[in-house]
């Protein structure tokens, strides 16, 4: 790839995120014969597994802000998320005809209903729902996560009609290590400048990961990271905010630049978790199956679907992030009727009083409309900080 | 609850007496109390160690029934508890706050250990998070995966086992200074099968006409005591046996379904019901029924604390920690959904009901998630009319008695009209 | 001869449908609905029978020429009568009330201001029934309190009566007017003085004036038995009728729309409080249905609340969204959020048409979500309910059932606020000859 612009990259990544059919995804199926894609959702799926059969691991993260949902109202009641409705709509409409299989990870019983819905529905297509384990023990958990994994992929084996071997999981592993370090590198990038790489464009660069092959979306990384570097943009006086909540329905790109434009950075979040999910690099020698299992137990993000079984320990993935960052406060940002967001959000907001940390809430669904009111409240927010740390 | 009278069985006053001492025992102070949910609750496991089993969805329950959740609800809410969540958690929360006070009227002693058995709902698993941050007393999480693919494999089933043997029941003995003697653990799981033996012929004498019980409204009271803190136990196996009797007796006088206004004088209406049903309105959402001469004659609620009747399932003295896994992966709201499916439309024809009502519960999205999906995939399959209803199971404000009533009515109406036409064969005359 | 009523008793009118033993519709009727729902009931079946008169005195009419002109005139006229017995009945019950302690200073002069009131609404009367005039609404309540509360202010400030007095005295003898039915004698007599008026208003235009007080006195003569009466809508349950005489709104409607158009499959009702899809098969039986949940979002009762906060009336929303030139994507069919999404939209400068034309689609899509529940849509489609007269809702709904269904023929009936009634009334005529 030639040295584009920052704009040109952006422009890229935006061009994939509206495209609710898919269409890099369809490329890349219809490159070759035989090729597979799977679909997955929020918040965590062992991607390297999909990678390693050849088939393309495809994030699935509901309609967006601009899509009418017409038929997916008919399956869902009011008083649940968007995002299931929303990607009801997409499979009805034959926005997702390509897609072979689906993974629905164990975030919470509305995604794991789907699951269900799915095999009532497309009885022809690959179904998993993927069960992680809530207990951290090497001999109780992590077997039982690695007999899933292994599970995993003697399913993908029947769907693609061929062995996958553990030399193509490494390489896998490999593949995920090198996006997720670049991943990392984004995020410490936005940490140190946030002026100079801005929310929206950091979060459609993440989202172009849910669609282009790791390889390629490693690649973008590191194109758009040089190409941010050399320009140059104003810093403005904004305060540090950390996001979190929204590891799941996505809210309107809209929100995230209002977030911005009211004066809030935002230095750390937890939008598409997946990339980020585990911590360290995962070993590429050994038993790869177990590695994946060990990295999970042991080396994994903190978030409202995973259960913490020292009390202690509870927000301390949070506070660290907060503290890493040097952010200056935090936004809770959750979709309305989420259960594990808002949930947990009383034991989070505990955690940030007992050390004074200031904080909001707010609400969204994917195709909130009114940003006004968000922009008062977050701006009400930076300036309320400001006041606070110049005292 | 309300002022009406309302008839009592001989069967209804031995439980009420059960629980009642149940409750004695928990805020007795004497006994190590353990709270635990209802779904996958591990009765016989507790009794091993001597420890009371208190079970907080239940006292939501009591709550409701008392109209006293209302201003539970409202006061969690206060304390910064989102409107969007689950009631029960909420007024559970808010009974803290309110004092703890059991329905005896004595304070709740905080427990001496959280047995989060994370079963076919999420939410379990932050309730119990909230409350450990309250009570500072050992949790400990015994995780059931989700049966997605309609039955348990093999390595659910170890994984489960192997939390009871490392985790669980190691905790277990802490708590209490008693060491687990696997032997009392079967002589309890014998008594458990005895009792649910009588439990399905229950469930399954509402397939006669009339029906002698209602298997809803009336099957939440008959399955109080095997979904609780008597699963195991002497009493439970009285009572089943006491209950069984009754039946029978009903059955021979050729009596319709029981109902706190007395029996109901016709049975014009089969129906099978999936979900829970609401709390703080029930006497009046079970008189819409019986009315209108509806008897309930299956419903998925009634299995919500363990699956006896579909596959057959009995705790197994043979394989005890085997036998406690397979329990917790069966319960109802960890099936599939293409199980639950399945399950309902075997009800709908094996009762011969005429038709398929869903009480779609805002608290629950473990049942609610997809429910108008199973509604028109049982409907296809059956031939037979569902219905949708919006209620909540212990929050006042979401149970409007107009709009639930306007559309049984329209219900009931629709399966009339149908049968005089001979499913719409006939002319329009 | 036999009749058979439907009365659909809705949150904000009541209706009424009367039937022959054939099924032919011989009167519709409609009032405001009221506390006391027996009352709306009874006087919207005495508006049915007016127009079971109107139907029996055209049929002895028979076709001679000149009879649309005099049923055309005799309509307005014997609304004029009907207006004016109404008007006299207010007067006395607003004289009684001056006997009231409170007013026993004042008495007189409230008598003289009051009575001034009534012979200024007296002399407006004729206007009002004018060919051509344009009344913003037929019930007695609406034409007399607007008239009253004008004539009133000025009559208030030329004569220093208070006009809070005044205006009490309307409210309380309002309330009383309103609980009152006509008797089926008053009728006669406002038919047989309104057609004196109204051929004195036609003379000259050929009509035989002997022949058409004979034709009256004959539809006049003509008995209508009440042989069975069903109740349905929302109030049902709050008429005094025997149980088996309630119908559920659903089944009525489905029937209702049948009986409009028998190749109905599909009926979309989009009322004030909810919205319906219903599904029936050949012979009007509903087969499924689904109501919105509980929440009313993209009711018809968010119209209103638009309507409101634009300040304009509920009959303009349509006309004004029709002049958009785009349609704005609305998210929200909320009704308690309805304003704010309203002002956020106008503050960011965006036209009321534009805001408008989107919110009609987005009231549909609700409507579509709901269809889509119940079983999608069929040929033939139906659609009834106070939006079914909007035309910017109806465009959009032409063109999602298009997108989504394919070529579907859509009816929509100018009487179809009648549907529920026209439905309930079919009942009561099985009830009798099933």
């Amino acid at each position: 790839m030639g040295a584009r612009p920052v704009q040109e990259i952006v422009a890229f990544c935006q061009e994939i995120f509206e495209d609710l059919h898919f269409a890099k995804a369809r490329e890349w199926k219809a490159a070759r014969p035989g090729r597979k894609v799977i679909g997955y959702m929020p918040v965590y799926v062992p991607r390297e597994i999909v990678h390693a059969a050849g088939m393309l691991p495809l994030g699935i993260l509901g309609g967006g802000a601009d899509m009418e949902v017409i038929h997916g109202d008919a399956y869902y009641q009011s008083y649940i998320c968007r995002i299931p409705r929303s990607t009801i709509e997409l499979a009805i409409t034959g926005k997702l005809d390509f897609v072979d299989g689906m993974m629905f990870p164990s975030i919470c019983d509305v995604i794991r209903n789907l699951s269900g819905i799915w095999k009532l529905l497309f009885k022809d297509k690959y179904v998993r729902y993927f069960d992680a384990p809530q207990n951290f023990r090497d001999e109780v958990g992590g077997v039982f996560y690695a007999n899933e994994l292994r599970e995993l992929r003697e399913g993908l084996e029947r769907l693609g009609g061929r062995t996958i071997t553990d030399g193509e999981i490494r390489r896998s592993i490999a593949v995920y290590n090198e996006n997720r370090r670049w991943v990392n590198r984004v995020y410490d990038f936005r940490a140190a400048s946030p002026w100079k790489a801005p929310s929206a464009e950091v979060y459609l660069l993440m989202r172009a990961g849910m669609v282009l092959p790791p390889e390629e979306h490693t690649l973008l990384m590191r194109e758009y990271l040089a190409a941010a570097e050399a320009v140059d943009r104003p810093m403005r006086d904004n305060c540090r905010v950390l996001l979190t909540g929204a590891f799941c329905e996505q809210p309107p790109l809209n929100l995230i630049k209002s977030l911005e434009i009211s004066g809030c950075y935002i230095v750390d979040d937890d939008f598409m978790l997946v990339h980020r999910w585990l911590l360290e690099e995962v070993p590429v020698d050994g038993d790869p199956i177990w590695n994946l299992s060990r990295a999970f137990l042991r080396h994994s993000a903190q978030t409202a679907a995973k259960y913490e079984p020292d009390m202690a320990e509870k927000g301390s993935y949070l506070i660290d992030s907060i503290r890493r960052r040097g952010a200056d406060g935090v936004i809770f940002a959750a979709p309305s009727f989420c259960d594990p967001a808002l949930l947990d959000q009383p034991m989070m907001i505990r955690r940030l009083e007992a050390l004074k940390i200031p904080y909001i809430t707010l609400k969204y669904a994917e195709n909130s409309g009114q940003m006004q009111p968000i922009r008062e409240q977050s701006g009400t927010f930076a300036d309320s900080i400001k006041l606070w740390s110049a005292s | 609850m309300s002022q009406r009278e309302v008839v009592k069985s001989i069967s209804q006053l031995m439980q009420k007496e059960m629980i009642g001492r149940n409750y004695d025992r928990i805020t007795g102070g004497a006994a190590k109390v353990s709270s635990t949910f209802v779904p996958g609750n591990l009765n016989e496991l507790l009794m091993c160690f001597d420890i009371a089993n208190n079970l907080p969805e239940i006292n939501a329950i009591q709550n409701a029934m008392r109209k006293k959740s209302g201003e539970m609800i409202t006061e969690a809410e206060r304390a910064g508890h989102s409107e969007d969540v689950c009631t029960y958690v909420k007024a559970d929360i808010g009974m803290m706050a309110k004092g703890n006070i059991a329905p005896n009227g004595k304070p709740f002693p905080d427990p001496d250990v959280l047995l989060l058995s994370y079963t076919g709902c999420f939410t379990f698993m932050k309730w119990f998070e909230l409350l450990r941050e309250q009570y500072k007393c050992p949790t400990v999480m015994l995780h059931v995966p989700y049966a997605a693919d309609g039955r348990p494999t093999r390595n659910m089933r170890d994984y489960i086992v192997k939390q009871l043997k490392e985790d669980v029941i190691p905790t277990l003995e802490k708590v209490s200074g008693i060491r687990f003697d696997i032997d009392r653990l079967r002589g309890y799981l014998r008594k458990s099968a005895v009792a649910e033996d009588d439990l399905v012929w229950m469930l399954e004498s509402s397939k006669r006409r009339p029906s002698p019980i209602d298997c809803y409204f009336g099957g939440v009271y008959y399955m109080g005591p095997i979904f609780t803190a008597f699963r195991g136990t002497d009493e439970a196996i009285e009572y089943y046996r006491l209950l069984r009797d009754e039946i029978e007796d009903r059955i021979a006088r050729g009596l319709c379904a029981q109902t706190p206004d007395g029996d109901m004088p016709e049975e014009k209406y089969r129906l099978v019901v999936e979900g829970p049903p609401n709390w703080t309105s029930f006497r009046d959402f079970w008189q819409m029924f019986h009315e209108a001469g509806a008897v309930v004659v299956a419903s998925t609620y009634t299995k919500v604390g363990g699956v006896y009747d579909y596959d057959g399932f009995r705790h197994d003295p043979d394989h005890p920690l085997e036998t406690l896994a397979d329990y917790c992966l069966g319960v109802y709201t960890n099936r599939s959904l293409p199980t639950r499916v399945d399950m309902l439309v075997r009800n709908l024809q094996e009762y011969d009901a005429d038709g398929l009502l869903i009480n779609s519960i805002k608290s629950c999205n473990s049942f609610s998630a997809g429910q108008l999906v199973m509604m028109r995939e049982i409907e296809r399959r059956t031939g037979k009319p569902g219905a949708f209803i919006e209620t909540d199971l212990v929050d006042p404000r979401y149970f409007s008695a107009a709009n639930v009533k306007n559309r049984l009515e329209s219900y009931f109406q629709m399966i009339d009209q149908k049968r005089r036409s001979g499913g719409s064969a006939a002319s329009a005359m | 001869m036999r009749t058979f009523i439907g009365i659909d008793l809705g949150s904000t009118t009541t209706k009424a449908v009367l039937l022959d033993e054939n099924l032919e519709v011989l009167g519709r009727g409609i009032t405001n609905s009221r506390s006391n729902y027996d009352v709306a009931a009874s006087v919207s079946k005495q508006e049915a029978k007016i127009g079971a008169r109107f139907t029996l005195f055209r049929q002895a009419l028979g076709s001679g020429g000149g009879v649309e002109l005099l049923l055309e005139v005799l309509e307005r006229n014997f609304r004029l009568e009907q207006f004016l017995s109404g008007l006299r009945q207010l007067e006395e019950t607003c004289e009684a009330y001056l006997e009231d302690p409170r007013f026993r200073d004042v008495k007189g002069a409230l008598r003289q201001a009051l009575s001034a009131v009534f012979r200024r609404i007296e002399e407006e009367a004729p206007g009002i029934y004018a060919p051509g005039a344009d009344r913003k609404s037929d019930f007695f309540r609406d034409i007399a309190g607007s008239r009253f509360m004008n004539l009133s202010e000025s009559v208030s400030r030329e004569s220093g009566v208070a006009f809070d007095a005044m205006l009490n005295i309307y409210d309380k003898s309002i309330i009383d007017i309103e609980s009152r039915v006509s008797s089926d004698e008053t009728v006669s007599r406002q038919l047989s003085n309104g057609l004196s008026r109204a051929l004195s208003e036609v003379k000259g235009a050929g009509i035989g004036e002997a022949g058409a007080r004979a034709a009256l006195a004959k539809a006049l003569e003509c008995g209508l038995e009440e042989t069975y009466v069903v109740g349905t809508g929302y109030g049902r349950v709050r008429l005094p009728f025997p149980k088996e005489h309630i119908r559920s709104e659903i089944l009525c409607h489905g029937l209702g729309a049948h009986m409009m158009f028998p190749g109905t499959r599909t009926v979309l009702d989009i009322g004030g409080q909810d919205t319906k899809g219903i599904q029936v098969d050949g012979n009007g039986i509903v087969t499924n249905f689904q109501m919105n949940d509980r929440c009313a979002a993209g009711c018809g009762r968010y119209l209103g609340y638009i309507a409101d906060e634009m300040k304009i009336g509920l009959h303009e929303l349509g006309p004004m969204a029709m002049k958009a030139t785009r349609s704005l994507r609305i998210n929200s069919t909320c009704t308690v959020f309805a304003g704010a999404e309203l002002r956020d939209r106008l503050a960011l400068g965006e036209s009321r048409a534009d805001i408008l034309a989107g919110l009609h689609r987005a009231i549909i899509l609700r409507a579509m979500s709901i269809i889509s529940r119940s079983g999608g849509v069929t040929d033939q489609f139906t659609f009834t309910g106070g939006v079914a007269k909007n035309e910017a809702a109806v465009n959009e709904l032409r063109k999602l059932v298009r997108e989504n269904y394919g070529d579907v023929t859509i009816n929509i009936s100018p009487e179809s606020i009648y549907t529920g009634a026209l439905g309930g009334a079919s009942f009561a005529r099985r009830a009798v000859l099933a």
